[in-house]
């Protein structure tokens, strides 16, 4: 075995056209993003404040960045595919081969789920949360750093099969035998298995992290039943991490014994069995999919009942009907899988299991919509995007209840309908609630608000976009156009897929409306100034902090007597009083352990996709070197002064009293 | 409306020192949390296990070659060194710096010789042509009581950098409190090795 294992310049695909161009552009833009940095001497700033921050709101932006990053990525696979479909219609031959284009379709899954939308909710969960129940941090706040890192890595991983080798051609469930070596002998399954499992347990972490800052850290006064609802959906989310997580762990390290060393789990031969690895993935991946959307339907009680000014209607049946989704996503994982061939009586069960979800759901949207009822609903953007969510998200739900069906399933099983069904809920779900929360949580973060006339354009491209791009593969799915084909060969299917390309391009105007909007809001920032810290007139505690929050959350841990603890703060007139002295305040330092390890641990995922067998060594006894290390220094710690805390919360009244009267 | 109910006098009762919450009772607390997402990654092995175990592609099955006489002495050691670790903590609890490292290096060398029976035990097996690629049964046996060893490895790495500490810092709050992290992680590993003791070998061998 030579010195760098597999890999050699041959791993680099100089003859694929399309990636030379993609790395061309990445070079390019890395370089441009490297010059920028350097001129303005940011990377000092960089490292001490960002890279190394154990503070949860900046480790959210973080998060949500990565997410924005990998959605260009995860995006950009769509709209190749579409235009693909569009082109090899009627046997023609497209312009995607397939081994490029099955790379396509399973990088697309992967980052979509994995690298955009977990990211992009454990980001505002990150953000929001801590400040929610009245915390200063998480509870272990250099995991929480660690987390990140671990997630990146993930993500770095993900993208550096784009130039050294290939990516699974799978799809992104990666079912064995076709992911066993036998018939997957290259690294694109690799890169598959090191890139889940490292971001894997990076969430995993995180989930412990949260379940302890929830349970234990909560302001005095806030008992369970009065955490708001969007903590409340975090936290059975995180409740579902902690019990998912650990079986995908479980199921990739043992495809990673049958691919590295002859085990024989999921073989075809030796007596192993697929079916096992099936099971095991879906009594992960359903419950992940609740996993996203269940903060998103946090994120829109919290939108839809600021901006009605009303109490979230039905606030205890919202957090039961959150548990009882919970619980049942975890007994529904083999409807994902009817065509198996269980017993009638088994695939019934879980028929019937799924279709009972629809009830739960049903209570939230009829809670959402009784808030609205006879409130003064203001038609901001986060407030369209929830519009946006309870139309498509129902139309959604209601192909999933006819999915459930065990006997329409068989003959709608792998063809565009299912398809259509899951981004009819997970975009149509958890990504609106996510761009929703974006703008709602905006001017938290940042400071100043977004621009509202082009968030409502990103908000009209995205909706439009998306019922062009989706409602004709519901329809390609009843004509019995299966998922993954490259080309077609159908004339009756030509129209419809046309009409789907058509979409993804509209949708592809909302995304460079969101990226206006950004850079039109930060022009702008002035104008869009957020001086109070409460620009909606919310009803959270999130709301009582400046915009962008102190770096302690609270100067002094407010006492909670009300589920909107906020507003019923600003009725009592607690608000804005700058005391004579405070306490000093204890906080964690910024730590270089996190990013360390992530890069060691990055190294060893490279290493072993590779059999690069040193560097394996090398990087996981680095990281747990890191580890121990940090473990055992004591320099963690630091207290805020009470002089710095009576001047930060001096110049935030006097801001936030300014802010009113004008 | 702003100064009505302002007179609630909630100052008194929350002026105490909240900020200094018990950090120790998170870390426990977190660290328990995190053993039970370790259940299940067990749990998911013991499910495969219990799939796959009589797929044994015409060789070995439990019965052929497990030998309880030998993994009785095995789950002996494990269990007598949760009890040793047990006495390790009551020394730690009372301050008692040398019986707490003399109880940690006997569970460590009762931990070390179950490792080194379970190593004897695989390379036995391999050495006679029943390795993990014989079949499902035997994959499913080397990973998941390979799991579990990997697991006491990890806690007697970890016990030997908490020897160095107590030795060297003493019996504080910190010290403390991993040593208890490191003690429900050692009886986790023991439950799950009676678990591991009854479904494979015991149930195997009848």
């Amino acid at each position: 075995m030579s010195f760098l294992g597999k890999l050699s310049i041959d791993a680099i695909p100089f003859h694929e056209p399309i990636l030379v161009f993609t790395m061309g552009a990445i070079a390019i833009g890395g370089i441009a993003l490297f010059a920028l940095i350097t001129k303005y001497k940011k990377w000092g700033i960089l490292w001490t404040e960002w890279i190394t921050s154990v503070d949860h709101k900046r480790l959210g932006i973080m998060y949500i960045l990565l997410a924005l990053v990998m959605l260009f990525r995860g995006f950009s696979d769509a709209i190749m595919m579409r235009s693909q479909l569009a082109l090899a219609t009627s046997g023609a031959p497209g312009y995607l081969p397939p081994e490029h284009y099955d790379q396509i379709f399973t990088a697309h899954g992967v980052i979509m789920i994995i690298f955009m939308a977990m990211p992009f909710m454990v980001g505002l969960m990150n953000i929001i949360l801590p400040l929610q129940i009245g915390a200063r941090d998480v509870a272990f706040p250099f995991l929480n750093n660690l987390s990140f890192w671990l997630t990146a890595s993930g993500a770095i991983l993900i993208n550096m099969s784009l130039v050294f080798g290939e990516f699974a051609k799978t799809g992104w469930v990666a079912y064995p035998p076709l992911s066993e070596l036998t018939f997957s002998p290259g690294v694109g399954v690799d890169y598959y298995i090191w890139a889940l499992q490292i971001s894997g347990l990076g969430t995993l972490l995180t989930s412990v992290n949260f379940l302890v800052t929830v349970l234990k850290m909560r302001a005095p006064g806030m008992t369970l039943m009065k955490m708001p609802i969007f903590t409340w959906t975090c936290t059975w989310a995180n409740i579902l991490i902690a019990a998912s997580f650990p079986i995908l762990t479980a199921l990739l390290t043992m495809l990673t014994l049958d691919r590295y060393l002859g085990f024989h789990f999921f073989t075809n031969d030796g007596g192993g069995n697929a079916m096992m690895y099936i099971n095991l993935f879906w009594a992960w991946g359903h419950p992940e999919v609740y996993i996203l959307v269940l903060p998103a339907f946090g994120i829109f009680s919290e939108i839809i009942s600021t901006f009605t000014s009303k109490r979230l209607f039905g606030y205890t049946s919202m957090v039961y009907a959150s548990g009882a989704i919970s619980i049942l996503g975890f007994i529904v994982w083999l409807h994902h899988f009817f065509t198996m061939g269980s017993s009638a009586n088994v695939n019934s069960f879980f028929g019937m299991a799924t279709m009972v979800i629809a009830v739960p759901t049903g209570v939230k949207l009829f809670n959402w919509l009784f808030t609205i009822y006879r409130g003064r609903l203001q038609m901001t953007v986060p407030v369209m995007w929830t519009l946006g969510f309870m139309v498509t998200f129902t139309v959604g739900g209601m192909t999933g209840v006819l999915l459930a069906i065990p006997g329409a399933d068989y003959v709608l099983h792998n063809s565009l309908f299912l398809i259509a069904h899951f981004h009819n809920t997970i975009i149509g779900g958890a990504v609106f609630g996510y761009l929703a929360g974006f703008s709602f949580w905006f001017p938290k973060a940042m400071g100043f608000k977004l621009n509202e006339r082009w968030g409502k354009g990103a908000f009209w491209c995205w909706i439009v976009g998306f019922f062009f791009a989706f409602m004709p593969l519901y329809v390609l799915g009843f004509l019995g156009m299966t998922r993954r084909l490259n080309h077609t060969n159908n004339p009756d299917w030509n129209i419809w897929l046309y009409i789907a390309m058509v979409g993804a391009v509209i949708i592809m105007f909302g995304i460079i409306c969101q990226v206006i909007q950004l850079y039109v809001s930060f022009r702008d920032r002035e104008a869009l100034d957020d001086k109070t810290g409460d620009p909606w007139n919310g009803h959270t505690l999130e709301w009582a902090t400046s915009s962008p929050p102190q770096s302690y959350n609270f100067a002094e841990i407010p006492h909670i007597d009300d589920i909107d603890a906020w507003t019923d703060m600003k009725e009592k007139g607690q608000v804005y009083q700058t005391k004579a002295s405070y306490e000093p305040i204890h906080m964690p330092k910024n730590t270089t352990a996190g990013v360390f390890m992530g890069i060691t641990l990055t190294a060893f995922c490279f290493a072993m996709i590779w059999h690069i067998w040193w560097l394996a060594i090398v990087g996981l006894v680095g990281g747990i070197a890191v580890f121990i290390q940090r473990c055992y220094s004591k320099d963690v710690d630091f207290y805020v002064q009470p002089q710095e805390i009576l001047a930060t919360e001096k110049a935030h009244n006097l801001s936030a009293s300014k802010g009113i009267n004008a | 409306m702003s100064t009505v109910s302002a007179q609630i006098d909630t100052k008194a009762v929350s002026h105490e020192h909240h900020e200094h919450h018990d950090t120790s009772g998170d870390t426990i607390f977190g660290f328990w949390l995190y053993l039970m997402t370790d259940c299940l990654l067990f749990a998911s092995f013991f499910a495969t296990y219990a799939v796959l175990f009589m797929n044994t592609a015409g060789g070995v099955s439990g019965k052929d070659i497990f030998e309880l006489d030998f993994v009785a002495v095995e789950t002996a050691a494990l269990l007598i060194s949760s009890i040793t670790f047990g006495f390790a903590m009551i020394a730690a609890q009372r301050q008692k710096k040398g019986w707490t490292l003399n109880w940690l290096l006997i569970t460590f060398c009762l931990g070390a010789s179950f490792i080194a029976m379970e190593l004897y035990e695989f390379t036995h097996l391999i050495e006679h042509g029943n390795g993990p690629q014989g079949s499902a049964f035997l994959s499913s046996f080397f990973a998941l009581v390979g799991l579990h060893g990997l697991h006491v490895t990890a806690g007697l790495i970890w016990m030997t950098v908490m020897m160095i500490e107590v030795a060297r810092r003493g019996l504080g709050n910190a010290t403390v409190t991993r040593l208890s992290c490191l003690s429900l992680f050692w009886h986790f590993l023991d439950i799950v090795w009676i678990c591991v003791f009854t479904v494979v070998y015991l149930m195997g061998a009848m």
